[in-house]
């Protein structure tokens, strides 16, 4: 067998050329074109040759939501101060501060108000850099009081999500967070001001299951997976191959679950439109 | 190797009860002590209490709706699509007096297990206890609910009826009824399957019941990529009734006989009724207003686990 056996020396790039080329080009998972970064965030981080829709970090997506990309954050100073003192291989807090190193955030979410088409929006982005975009205390703390700031200002609201669901560091604390959110979302319907939830890839777990399928309107994104139980749990328990397409946005819309997939491009326009419709900012009596 | 002693302790505590019997199981127990070295249990240990909250012999849902209530009148399905076997529901009295009750139900033996769907409910179970909820309220009947779940099915089916869905508009909606409702987690409370049946007034929680976000084989595999760490994943989830009571997650804990339910359960049973009569009493006085301001501000009491930078 020797013939087949091949030196495995990684080829080694002189290090002043690499610096040049890194970071410039990213693969695109949809297509495996090789893409400029700069045309894939002029493109809002969508595929310029097959339309994939890429990760949007939270500052980016709040960006393309808001005129102008301005808006005022809200409770950017919430963290977590680690109620279950979590340690696995590693600590929860290193991971705290690794992901806030990375992202520039406290936790996994944005909170954000500003004008959409010039008219007054409550608006938070999840991000999943920041440990799958998962859901503890900070980040359910943070969408309940943009929930509470939708009432008191009535306010309609966008919750973009993209996320692995409830927070395992945070134990049964996580858990809790759905049912607060979703309490929250059950005084807003008394309001009642429109709340619609952008569904993007992945939004899974508890994120799924509380608010993420609350909207008045639920819209996606191309492609997103959207699911209770992640594919490989569900391969798992049933010991089959899921057929392809499984959980994707276009899936979710055929099964009733979805109100539309909205491209990233028209999402601005179609969120304005249907808030107009829905009369989210007529003047009302109260 | 350690599974399967498990599996023959269950098993032997399940037969008739011998001096024979004892001394097997005594001598599995040492075996099983060996068998995890180093991760040998002490008492009151969490997995030891996963492990009481999964004993097939311990009452189910079904065994305190006979044991505690009267005249109960199952309910079938959720106008939508099925019935669901591993959720189940109806009016009954509880000391003499009106109920309604919805809890998860597991099985037995293994016909009894497959029926159920071990205690894994799909999206229709969920509409079908929401569905019972709303029927309640209408008719200003309380509520009681009994959670004992290993979590919502994760299966192609559930997903395409929308498993998330059906958990989240529960949620939501169960948030604005108008009459009492008490939680009771007697078994396992598996994350959002056990969360979509558990808010209410009053939480209760049996003494050797869980509650957790996920169970800690998945969570043992999600961080160590093996199920050897399902004990450590116990202890470091904090999912036993008396973490969850200092979290203020939960508001009483049910004493259960001792050894746990399994060895008593008509004990387990009488134990829950004085709870269970307490807090209706309680929430009986308030008046519907109050009992939504109430609830909604439970949920509110969480803040604590964040901090101001």
């Amino acid at each position: 067998m020797a013939w087949f056996k091949k030196e495995k020396k990684p080829l080694e790039t002189p290090a002043d050329k690499k610096v040049q080329t890194e970071g410039l080009w990213v693969k695109c998972d949809g297509c495996r074109q090789i893409l400029w970064k700069k045309d894939l965030e002029q493109n809002l981080q969508c595929c310029p040759k097959c339309g994939y829709h890429f990760k949007m970090t939270s500052q980016a997506r709040l960006a393309m939501l808001f005129d102008e990309g301005k808006y005022t954050e809200h409770d950017a100073g919430l963290a977590s101060p680690d109620p279950l003192e979590f340690t696995d291989r590693k600590s929860y807090r290193r991971r705290l501060e690794e992901a806030q190193k990375l992202t520039g955030m406290k936790d996994a979410i944005l909170s954000g108000e500003g004008l959409l088409d010039g008219k007054p929006l409550i608006a938070c982005a999840m991000d999943f850099r920041f440990i799958g975009g998962s859901m503890g205390a900070v980040v359910g703390e943070k969408i309940t009081r943009a929930i509470d700031r939708a009432i008191a200002k009535r306010l309609p609201l966008v919750i973009v999500a993209c996320s692995g669901g409830a927070r395992m560091m945070e134990g049964a604390i996580s858990l809790m967070q759905l049912a607060t959110i979703s309490a929250a979302l059950a005084q807003l319907d008394a309001v009642p001001k429109p709340f619609i939830s952008v569904l993007t890839d992945p939004t899974t777990g508890g994120t799924t299951a509380s608010f993420a399928m609350l909207g008045d309107l639920n819209i996606a994104e191309p492609g997103a997976l959207i699911g209770f139980a992640g594919p490989r749990v569900i391969e798992q328990t049933i010991k089959q191959k899921l057929p392809d397409g499984f959980q994707r946005a276009e899936f979710l819309l055929q099964h009733g679950m979805l109100d539309a997939i909205v491209p990233r491009k028209e999402m601005k326009a179609y969120l304005a439109r249907s808030f107009r419709l829905l009369g989210a900012w007529d003047e009302t009596a109260a | 190797m350690a599974e399967d002693l498990e599996k023959q302790i269950a098993e032997l505590e399940a037969a008739e009860d011998s001096e024979a019997v004892r001394e097997e199981i005594a001598r599995l127990r040492e075996q099983l002590e060996g068998a995890r070295g180093d991760q040998k249990l002490e008492r009151g240990e969490a997995w030891e209490r996963v492990l009481l909250a999964r004993h097939p012999q311990r009452p189910y849902t079904l065994d305190y709706i006979r044991m505690l209530l009267t005249e109960f009148s199952e309910l079938h399905g959720d106008r939508r699509f099925g019935d669901d076997p591993a959720l189940v529901g109806g009016l009954a009295r509880f000391e003499g007096r009106a109920v309604m009750v919805v809890g998860h139900q597991k099985g037995r033996d293994t016909k009894q297990k497959l029926q159920r769907n071990f205690g894994m409910t799909n999206p229709e179970g969920y509409r079908k206890a929401l569905r019972l909820m709303r029927l309640a309220a209408k008719f200003s009947v309380p509520i009681i609910t009994l959670v004992d779940t290993p979590g919502a099915y994760p299966g192609i089916g559930a997903e395409e009826r929308g498993q998330a869905e059906a958990i989240a508009y529960n949620l939501k909606e169960i948030a604005k009824l108008r009459v009492p409702i008490i939680v009771v987690i007697h078994g396992e409370g598996g994350s959002g399957g056990a969360l979509a049946i558990a808010v209410g007034d009053r939480v209760l929680m049996l003494e050797n019941a869980v509650y957790s976000v996920i169970s800690p084989e998945s969570c043992s595999s999600i961080l160590w990529r093996d199920w050897d760490h399902k004990v450590e994943a116990a202890r470091i989830l904090k999912l036993t009734a008396q973490d969850l009571l200092g979290f203020h997650l939960v508001d009483t804990i049910v004493p259960e006989p001792p050894g746990g339910g399994h060895t008593d359960q008509e004990q387990a049973a009488a134990l829950l009724r004085d709870v269970l009569r307490a807090a209706l009493d309680e929430l009986r006085a308030l008046s519907a207003d109050e009992l939504v301001r109430q609830r909604h501000q439970r949920l509110r009491k969480l803040a604590p686990f964040v901090k101001e930078a």
